[in-house]
């Protein structure tokens, strides 16, 4: 990709509800013949090279939260469902059982006091596009008074199952992506926190 | 927790029987760099017409509605990639329609078809499915994959399927299986059997004789797997044309029954709910009473070890096709063994072992062709195409491709297939001088569970030989 291309990459911005784009969302690279050994035309590549525009909605909350190192969640508070009280991470707009719109909940403090590691896994492999570092220590993470296991990734130390973890946020720089939260085994110094995260 | 209404529970009933006629595959490969995904379709639906000595013009004469299942279009850069191949099988104007359940995107293709014909909006549909994994390479294809999972919670950490789908894995290890050198070693049994039966299988991309230690000193994926643990990535096709009774014997001399059903669950295993075991017809609350006392960490229900979209999948099944107890009503199992701990956590989904205990289908050697115990036939078969690991996994065509083996097992045809020659040579290969007769016989019945990922998505069909339905089996 060239240097110009990459300064001038597509960026959204959103203003009376309108996308408004600035910049270059693809770039289009010729095709190229595939022969095989004998010089049998088999096919052609086609690349593409393209920018997705993506909301949040309204989970665009809990990854603003992120960067802000705040965890958030959502609770369902409809007296009439089945399963009020109920508190969700991943972050869910509405109610799975009443599909009433949920009130959004700070869960930080609770993740800080006792999450724990419910299972775990170290992945050597990695996909296209991957961001973090290998191999990936993918943790689901159960915090305390919580219906579900939040899926993460633990940034020191080696995983186990029931180990206490704390979560730490990309405060500095952040991508607004699931990538901003990662978990440290609990008493973990400051000083031991990767570049650009914070408790 | 989480329940369910009786209105939900209701055991599916189809309006009148619905029987398979016949189905087709092409070989498959890890790829095709010299053929168009058409004329694997095309392969496929020829087998299907000659397993019944009709030509395809004939067959397609048949076909009033047509399901193709593909399940990534990303892959292939084509959207409407179903209506491509319905044009090239020359199937239009009839209606058409794609269906697309992750990995389960076979089993429910033909889900479909079934319900057209026992609704009686159709006599005779086709389900055909196919996948093209060769498009891009390996880094792209795992990132495609991963958007299978959720695009903003899953997919941005690491790009790689595997991670989301290992997690359960550790836990059912260490839960379950508990981190026994033992339990490995089982694991690895499952991985030598598939692969060595898919050497036997023309159709086979990744048949091999391999030993336990071969699969132990394979490279890890993400502890406690391995390379040789994993299922294949393909390329290839698969068909069943299924009719209604009047129709299906016009068709063939012996159509098989056939019942499906499926089930769902979370597609981020983060959104599990504890609930009760939803029970199948063999077991009762007893079963899993003291289940979290001999298995520690295994309080939560489905937690991260139970597919409970397999476990409904069969619920329904089970029910429709009079099934008490699979290890005694059915002949053999075609499952979808994506990683050798995933099928032994099926075992116990499916009924065919309770919950905790799915390795002694293996370790007693019920799950052979052959019981390498006792030297006699297993009780259960399982895999004899070589499933996801030995065979393929050609995601749109890998449910259809189960059943299609089944039913030349319980058609007692398995060796005219795949011990022919001619098929051998015709996909480039030499049969083994070495190569043995799989056919499970007596075989009646059969199950194939086609399943999708962490377990968004399964469906269970049931096979028959309707001179020997079960009591209890409903149209």
């Amino acid at each position: 990709m060239s240097c110009a291309h990459e300064q001038n990459r597509g960026k959204a911005s959103v203003d009376n509800n309108r996308y408004k784009l600035k910049g270059e969302f693809h770039v289009a690279y010729p095709n190229t013949p595939i022969f095989n050994k004998q010089g049998k035309l088999c096919g052609v590549t086609n690349p593409r090279d393209m920018t997705y525009i993506h909301s949040y909605g309204a989970e665009a909350p809990f990854f603003e939260g992120l960067s802000k190192g705040v965890l958030k969640g959502t609770k369902c508070e409809n007296p009439d469902c089945e399963y009020k009280g109920s508190v969700y991470i991943p972050f869910r707009i509405y109610c799975p059982d009443c599909l009433k719109k949920m009130k959004i909940v700070d869960l930080t403090a609770a993740a800080k006091k006792t999450a724990f590691i419910y299972t775990y896994m170290v992945c050597e492999r990695s996909g296209a596009f991957n961001t973090l570092d290998k191999p990936i220590k993918f943790i689901n993470v159960k915090i305390e008074g919580t219906s579900t296991i939040l899926m993460s990734y633990l940034h020191l130390g080696e995983p186990s199952i029931g180990m206490r973890v704390v979560p730490i946020f990309r405060t500095k720089n952040p991508t607004y992506t699931i990538t901003d939260l990662s978990w440290v085994p609990q008493g973990t110094p400051k000083s031991k926190l990767p570049k650009g995260f914070s408790f | 927790m989480i329940k369910f209404s009786k209105q939900q529970l209701k055991i599916p009933k189809m309006m009148r029987p619905v029987y398979l006629v016949t189905g087709g595959m092409s070989e498959f490969r890890r790829a095709f760099p010299e053929k168009r995904t058409e004329e694997l379709c095309v392969e496929a639906l020829t087998m299907a017409a000659e397993m019944i000595n009709m030509s395809p013009a004939e067959l397609k004469s048949y076909i009033h509605t047509c399901y193709y299942g593909h399940f990534a279009d990303h892959f292939g850069d084509q959207l409407l990639g179903e209506s491509v191949i319905h044009d090239r099988l020359g199937l239009d104007p009839l209606g058409n329609i794609g269906v697309k359940t992750g990995g389960a995107t076979g089993g429910s293709t033909l889900w479909e078809a079934v319900k057209a014909v026992a609704s009686g909006y159709s006599d005779c549909a086709l389900a055909l499915g196919w996948e093209r994994m060769d498009e891009v390479p390996t880094d792209e294809g795992n990132h495609l994959i991963s958007c299978a999972a959720d695009k903003d919670w899953e997919t941005p950490l690491g790009h790689i399927y595997t991670g989301y789908y290992a997690v359960m894995a550790q836990k059912y290890w260490q839960v379950y299986g508990k981190s026994e050198d033992s339990f490995r070693k089982t694991m690895a049994e499952i991985a030598v059997k598939n692969r060595g039966y898919a050497y036997h299988n023309p159709f086979a991309q990744g048949g091999m004789k391999i030993t336990v230690e071969d699969v132990l000193k394979s490279p890890v994926v993400a502890y406690p797997l391995r390379a040789l643990d994993a299922c294949l990535m393909s390329v290839g096709s698969a068909c069943c044309i299924v009719a209604d009774e009047k129709t299906a014997f016009k068709m063939c001399k012996n159509p098989l029954l056939v019942y499906v059903a499926a089930g769902t669950h979370t597609l981020r295993p983060a959104d599990r709910r504890d609930m009760e075991i939803p029970l199948l017809p063999n077991e009762t609350k007893n079963t899993y009473k003291d289940l979290d006392k001999r298995f520690p960490g295994g309080e939560l229900y489905p937690g991260f070890t139970g597919f409970l979209a397999a476990r409904m999948a069969c619920y329904y099944a089970y029910r429709m096709a009079g099934v008490y107890d699979p290890c005694e009503d059915l002949d053999l199992v075609e499952l979808h063994d994506a990683f050798t701990i995933s099928d032994i956590q099926s075992y116990e989904d499916v009924g065919i072992r309770p919950y905790g205990e799915g390795r002694t289908y293996v370790e007693s050697g019920d799950c052979y062709v052959t019981n390498p115990k006792t030297g006699k036939p297993g009780k259960l078969p399982a895999n004899p195409s070589g499933g996801l690991i030995g065979c393929m996994h050609a995601v749109g065509a890998t449910g259809l491709m189960q059943v299609c083996e089944l039913m030349l097992q319980i058609w007692g045809r398995h060796a005219e297939v795949h011990g022919d020659a001619k098929r051998w040579k015709s996909f480039g290969k030499t049969k083994p001088k070495d190569w043995k007769d799989l056919q499970v016989k007596g075989a009646k019945r059969g199950l194939a569970i086609s399943h999708a990922g962490v377990g968004s998505h399964v469906t269970a069909t049931i096979l028959v030989d309707p001179k020997h339905q079960l009591k209890g089996g409903k149209a």
